[in-house]
């Protein structure tokens, strides 16, 4: 057993030994304490280094509020977390942890430099130097700070490790599991209300963990905790959440919670969780967030071996550990005395207890006096001595020579869930900290976080607020009491003091961010005059602890500097998270396929069989060309596009956005919203639809076929689907609630098979029942029913291609089986699929657009020769009234047209800028822009889309498209390349 | 009289008094200076916008920024680390090299990287195709980069005081006096009534509220947009990456933290907070192109309200009201404009009429149709 550790007591488990390193260095803990307690056992107080000088650094606190001792904990290489707390991280069996922020050693820090070269770098100093020449700060001072700034490294590997999320309901959310959220939850779930209880330590208890000595309800404090948990545990309402933080506090009392699965367990499995998210809806919230002891502000305050009281009075009462052999208490509260009482009382040298108070007195003053501790009343202290470990204190002109000064400065209570939660905080004077005044969700605060110090208090007060919590859901449930005898005497107002230090020596505020008192006094003298400001200048609470032990401190020092009450200079803002979530759990399973979902048509497989290449479009799994043995892309295409233009190909259209307008009203919805006229548009038959947003703009399209007088099937783009349907439903019921018209998604409903080529109807032909083929029954854009290879089928006669061309919708469950018959039935006639590559090439060889391409939300339909479109005689339709306005009708607008390359074989870059002269130097402005561009293997040369300025006027001349290297001639054309009259659609 | 203590109003105060001769000019921030989106952004600075009125009015801006900490005497710490912007999909590829294209006909610097150019250029970038959107290709522009947005509110205040500028805050306007005219002739604050011929408002996400006391209304709607940090680290991350189609933004700050944008929640709030689903979703895709970074945590999270037009570019110039001045409709992109923005602004103020930077930027553009829309381009989906 190590010279530290007690002989009996506290909650660790004497008889199972745990060997674990630090730096490299084997040591032996207990089961049950954290790396914390057990390096304190094997007497290691130098733990770390903070940011700035790298002065050595101990471990300050017990809890989530350390600021100091940061560690790496590594399992294996992809399993690397920094900045961990040490006095978070539970010990297991072979435990490897490394401190952070040193080289070439946590002893020999050659960044100490910093630290003597300290009055050259204040608050602030990157602010007012670095700054010549111009260029040395990005190449020269940025990166030497940026490599002595940061804490820990960031993983190299991908974390292999998994992470959960769950989502969960209840009456009435516990958060800290002490002896107020105890007595809560217990109130509320007796009263009937399911309750959820979380805290963030290995196990409930709160401050109860650390042996309070007192009686409950008859039963020592530590058998009454245990009894009370295991009655929560037992109760089918109450879910216990141990390891799992509420880290914060959103809208309509949504909490985020996380909980840590494995990160305790020496050898988790493979399969298991490590981080669980839970994202909490609780109709009533209880806060039972405890209080965090603040450090007092003096010389050489950061030194290892200067530790809080209470921490201090934990590592003994509940890790068993003596964190020195001879101590100094440094306290501006009665609060602490029990911790110099305990040590005392387990062996450790009180050398002294300095009482900051000038009149200190009372009882305990009484009790440590008893004890034969010298007490020191209104004492000053001059600072601390040491290197790597404290060696004594000067209090009051006097060195006095220890191994451990504990310090209080009272304690804050933790806010920070009810601030978040936008609750109003108010200033008590007596208290001397921020304690909630007025709730904004359906929440209260319990015990020490909102100042109710003492057990007994605590737990009447848990006991109220779970109770009333109950109520608030509706359930009766009747006040119980818990008798507490033996419990110490009420302390004073154990809130915070403000230190009154003498200006010198290095003075921390900030541990982590290095941040002293000159540094806040700097900030006030230069005039920074918000504690807001204060805090971006100094860096103060911004510290991976978020200013937990800095806060209040750094408050009381500004205000008192201004001249001003702390109420008035007012507190930052609490944000979420309380302490860091890990990024995992807040990613959750999505990675991979499981980042978003993938959405594949019917047809899918036939495709993957058939050795489809595929690309994303939206959630979309999209066939874009089919290569043969031995083919590129551009070879696949020519070949598809060539089979589509003389024979005929397969297409799989699913994709396209669906939706079944229906109604009495339908034709008038649709005729109010589309550019076309639509009331006018014949039953079975189609017509090619225009979708402006509010302000004129093109917003989507595509074809829509009345099926009935009251039914009409509108296609939407493949990406346009949902926000189509979002925007017709916005309509629909806000615009127009009058119209009787009711919108579906059918996208995935169907499946869509496009036939397209002269050869198109002699291979449906013979698949075809109960509908006519023929030109003159089935013309162009007209539509039909009737069955297909069996299925039953709406037969479009549509195409996207400029070719005789039909699109088979049927059941999605048909799908394959009708592509499969669709291939069978054209085998003959020489039938090929194509991918969505083809069909681009194919309809820019028409001229047809493809919103988003052509189309970049600033092209009315005019401009892309859409004009055509518009239902002359509609008195309105959305976005009429924006496409008549004069920045609209004003000449030289970007206009679609197409290019020809005088080099027949050079295929534009899509994106590149055309000038109407060459060799014109940049910067200058572009006429326009191509927006598509293909190799069209039936005409034998390339072709482009383009938007350019004025551009039908310009059809016939020369630009000149700028690439690299030089600039490219070419002509501008009518954007249709191919059977311009269309006797071919009309075959 | 400036309304509004960001770093564009700020920025507008020093070059009127440093650029054009005024002499009586004062600030009135409601806040803190520096404390809206000035101080809630994620200090992404690049000029590769779209159209040719963005690219001259943010590349103008630009060029301010490699000069400022120099102008102001005051270290803004602009660094250029490169801006890279990921393409995922043949559409994103086509919109990037289209942006790409533009930049560099306006003289704006550009380039286009493969997946293997990304990864040398960005280590912790994922490039494999297990990606459920592998990344197909990115432009880079290596002017682009970071800078501290405290910095520059600070910098531009101090050297605006040192030109006689009054920076008064905890001051919140309540009203906009008018005359017979209708021109302005005062503001009323929470600090007492104040006396002037000229006002610039420049309010951010509070610009509709602000005119609504002139009795102007705006085309404006205001967003929660959240922002994050992970703990510190050594350095780990060079340069700027961003990923409209997934929406990923990230940098790393001179302090160690990855400072990372979100999305913007769906609701119009005027609330300093956004909802948690947003930020999850955020670290889905981070986590998804940084797999290494999932063991990272989340340090601090923050929102602030954006004012988003239409067509996703900004308002800078005159209003109806004779005397009163826009500056506003940033939206996710602000801090990069600031310099530039402030700037043209100033000149704006000064000789009553738009800047020719500022000009395409009107109100009148919604009335009469001439829209930037640079909604593909921006960095954020609404």
């Amino acid at each position: 057993m190590s010279a530290f550790r007690t002989a009996s007591g506290g909650r660790v488990d004497r008889a199972r030994r745990l060997r674990f390193t630090f730096d490299g260095r084997a040591w032996e803990g207990l089961a049950g304490d954290t790396l914390a307690s057990a390096l304190l056992a094997n007497g290691v107080h130098l733990v770390g280094r903070s940011f700035k000088y790298h002065r050595p650094r101990g471990i300050l606190t017990a809890g989530a509020e350390e600021p100091n001792a940061l560690v790496t904990v590594r399992r294996d290489a992809a399993r690397e977390t920094p900045n961990l707390k040490a006095t978070q991280v539970e010990l297991y069996d072979g435990l490897v942890a490394e401190s952070q922020n040193r080289w070439p050693s946590l002893g020999f820090d050659v960044g100490r430099v910093n630290d003597l070269l300290s009055p050259l770098f204040p608050a602030g100093f990157y602010y007012k130097t670095f700054m010549w020449p111009r260029s040395a700060w990005a190449r020269l001072y940025e990166p030497v700070i940026r490599r002595a700034a940061g804490l820990g490294r960031a993983p190299e590997a991908p974390d292999p490790d998994r992470y959960a999320q769950r989502h969960a309901h209840c009456d009435v959310l516990v958060v800290g599991a002490g002896p107020a959220g105890i007595a809560a939850a217990r109130a509320a779930a007796d009263a009937g209300a399911c309750v959820i209880l979380c805290d963030e330590q290995s196990e409930p208890g709160g401050a109860l963990l650390d042996g309070a000595p007192a009686q409950i309800d008859g039963l020592a404090a530590g058998d009454w905790l245990a009894r009370a948990v295991a009655a929560l545990a037992a109760d089918p309402k109450v879910r216990m959440l141990a390891r799992t933080t509420a880290f914060g506090y959103f809208p309509h009392n949504h909490l985020g919670l996380v909980e840590r699965c494995t990160d305790h367990i020496a050898a988790p499995a493979a399969d298991s969780v490590r981080e669980r998210l839970w994202q909490v809806r609780a109709r009533e919230v209880v806060l039972a967030a405890g209080a965090i002891e603040q450090p007092l502000v003096f010389p050489g305050n950061d030194r290892p071996g200067v530790m809080l009281a209470g921490a201090a009075r934990s590592y003994l009462k509940r890790y068993g550990v003596r964190a020195g052999t001879r101590a100094v208490l440094v306290t501006a509260t009665d609060a602490a005395y029990q911790a110099a009482l305990d040590l005392h009382a387990a062996g450790v040298a009180i050398a002294a207890i300095a009482d900051l108070r000038p009149a200190a007195a009372g009882v305990w003053v009484e009790a440590a006096r008893r004890a034969g501790i010298e007490v020191l009343a209104g004492a000053a202290i001059g600072g601390t001595r040491g290197g790597r470990r404290v060696s004594g204190v000067t209090i009051s002109g006097r060195t006095i020579a220890c191994d451990l000064v504990l310090m209080s400065g009272g304690y804050a209570p933790s806010v920070h869930l009810f601030s978040q939660s936008r609750g109003r905080l108010t200033w008590s004077d007596s208290m001397r900290c921020f304690v909630p005044s007025q709730s904004a969700e359906r929440e209260r605060s319990a015990g020490a976080c909102r100042g109710v110090y003492g057990l007994a208090a605590a737990l009447a007060d848990g006991a109220a607020a779970g109770l009333a919590a109950a109520r608030a859901c509706g359930f009766t449930g009747i006040e119980r009491g818990y008798a507490v005898a033996g419990e110490s005497a009420t302390h004073q107002a154990p809130g915070a003091t403000p230190p009154a230090v003498a200006d010198r020596g290095k003075a921390f505020v900030d541990f982590q961010n290095d941040v002293t008192i000159r540094d806040l006094v700097l900030a006030a003298q230069e005039g920074f005059r918000s504690i807001e400001h204060v805090k971006r200048y100094t860096t103060v609470g911004m510290a991976t602890d978020q200013g937990k032990t800095s806060n209040l401190n750094a408050l009381g020092l500004v205000a008192a500097r201004l001249g001003k009450p702390v109420p008035d200079v007012g507190h930052t803002t609490f944000r979420m998270p309380y302490t860091p979530v890990t990024f995992g759990a807040l990613a959750g399973a999505a990675r991979g396929e499981l980042f978003d979902p993938v959405r594949t048509t019917p047809m899918h497989e036939v495709a993957v069989a058939r050795g489809a290449v595929f690309e994303d479009v939206g959630q979309w799994k999209r066939a874009r060309y089919f290569p043969r043995a031995g083919e590129d892309m551009h070879a696949a295409v020519a070949r598809e596009c060539l089979a589509v233009r003389n024979a005929c190909g397969v297409f799989d259209a699913s994709t396209l956005g669906k939706i079944a307008v229906v109604g009495p009203d339908a034709a008038e919805f649709l005729n109010r919203l589309y550019v076309n006229d639509f009331a006018g548009l014949g039953v079975g038959r189609c017509r090619y639809g225009v979708l402006l947003r509010e302000d004129g703009f093109v917003y989507d399209d595509g074809v829509i076929a009345r099926l009935a007088a009251d039914r009409f099937h509108v296609t939407t783009t493949t990406g346009g689907a949902a926000r189509v349907l979002a925007m017709m439903e916005d309509y629909r019921q806000t615009e127009w609630p009058g119209l009787a018209v009711w919108l579906t998604s059918t996208t995935e409903q169907w499946a869509v098979i496009a036939v397209q080529g002269p050869l198109a109807r002699r291979v449906i032909e013979p698949l075809a029942a109960g509908i006519d083929l023929a030109p003159s029954a089935l013309p162009h854009m007209a539509v039909a029913h009737g069955r297909i290879a069996g299925a039953p089928a709406m037969l479009f006669r549509v195409s996207f291609t400029g070719e005789l061309g039909y699109e088979i919708n049927v059941p999605a469950a048909r799908g394959v089986a009708v592509w499969e018959a669709v291939c069978a039935a054209g085998r003959a006639h020489g039938i090929t699929p194509y991918g969505t590559e083809t069909m681009h090439v194919l309809r820019a060889e028409k001229g047809y657009i493809i919103v988003g391409q052509e189309t970049d939300g600033t092209a009315v339909p005019d401009d892309v020769g859409l004009a055509w479109a518009i239902g002359r005689k509609k008195p309105d339709f959305v976005g009429k009234r924006s496409i008549e306005r004069a920045g609209i009708r004003r000449a030289g607008r970007k206009q679609l047209v197409g290019l020809r390359t005088r080099d027949p074989k050079i295929v534009l870059e899509e994106g590149a800028q055309l000038a109407d002269r060459p060799g014109i130097p940049a910067p200058m402005k572009p006429v326009g822009h191509v927006t598509s561009s293909y190799a069209s293997a039936v005409l034998g040369h390339s072709i482009a889309l383009a938007m350019i300025a004025g551009g039908r006027a310009r059809i016939g001349q020369t630009l000149f498209v700028r690439v690299p290297g030089g600039d490219v001639e070419a002509k501008v054309t009518i954007p249709v390349f191919y059977d311009p009259e269309g006797a071919r659609l009309h075959a | 009289m400036i309304v509004g203590g960001g770093g564009h109003g700020l920025g507008t105060a020093y070059y009127l008094a440093a650029e054009h001769g005024l002499t009586n000019i004062a600030v009135v921030e409601k806040g803190w200076i520096g404390g809206g989106n000035t101080g809630r952004n994620t200090t992404i600075i690049r000029s590769n916008y779209l159209f040719d009125e963005s690219i001259a009015i943010y590349e103008h801006a630009l060029k301010l920024w490699e000069g400022l900490s120099q102008a102001l005497n005051y270290n803004v710490m602009y660094s250029p680390r490169g801006v890279m912007m990921l393409a995922h999909s043949v559409h994103d590829t086509q919109m990037l090299k289209r942006i790409m294209h533009a930049d560099r006909a306006n003289g704006v610097d550009n380039e286009w990287l493969t997946p293997e150019e990304a990864k040398a250029y960005c280590p912790p970038l994922e490039i494999g195709t297990h990606l459920r959107y592998p990344v197909l290709g990115a432009t880079l522009q290596r002017r682009g980069g970071t800078a501290r947005h405290d910095a520059v509110a600070w910098g531009y205040a101090r050297a605006a005081d040192a030109l006689g500028v009054d920076i008064l805050e905890n001051c919140e306007v309540t009203g906009i006096r008018r005359g017979a005219g209708g021109a302005v002739e005062a503001l009323e604050t929470t600090r007492g009534l104040i006396r002037t011929p000229r006002v610039g408002v420049v309010a951010a996400g509070n610009s509709s509220v602000v005119m609504g006391l002139a009795g102007v209304r705006l085309p404006l709607e205001s967003f929660p947009l959240q922002a994050l940090v992970s703990e510190p680290v050594k350095p780990v991350f060079p340069c700027v990456v961003m990923s409209n189609a997934i929406h990923a933004y990230i940098s790393q700050s001179d302090k160690g933290e990855l400072v990372i944008g979100a999305g913007t929640d769906a609701y119009n709030s005027y609330t300093q907070r956004g909802a948690l689903h947003v930020d999850l979703h955020t670290l889905e895709a981070i986590c998804e192109l940084f797999p290494a970074f999932r063991r990272l945590r989340m340090l601090r999270n923050w929102g602030g309200i954006v004012d988003v037009t239409v067509d996703r570019s900004p308002i800078v110039g005159k209003t109806p009201v004779p005397g009163l001045y826009l500056n506003c409709g940033w939206g996710t992109g602000g801090f990069k404009a600031t310099p530039g923005s402030a700037h043209v602004f100033a000149w704006t103020m000064a000789k009553d009429e738009p800047h020719p930077y500022a000009a395409p930027f009107s109100l009148e553009r919604f009335r009469d149709g001439a829209m930037i829309d640079e909604a593909a381009a921006a960095g954020v989906s609404h």
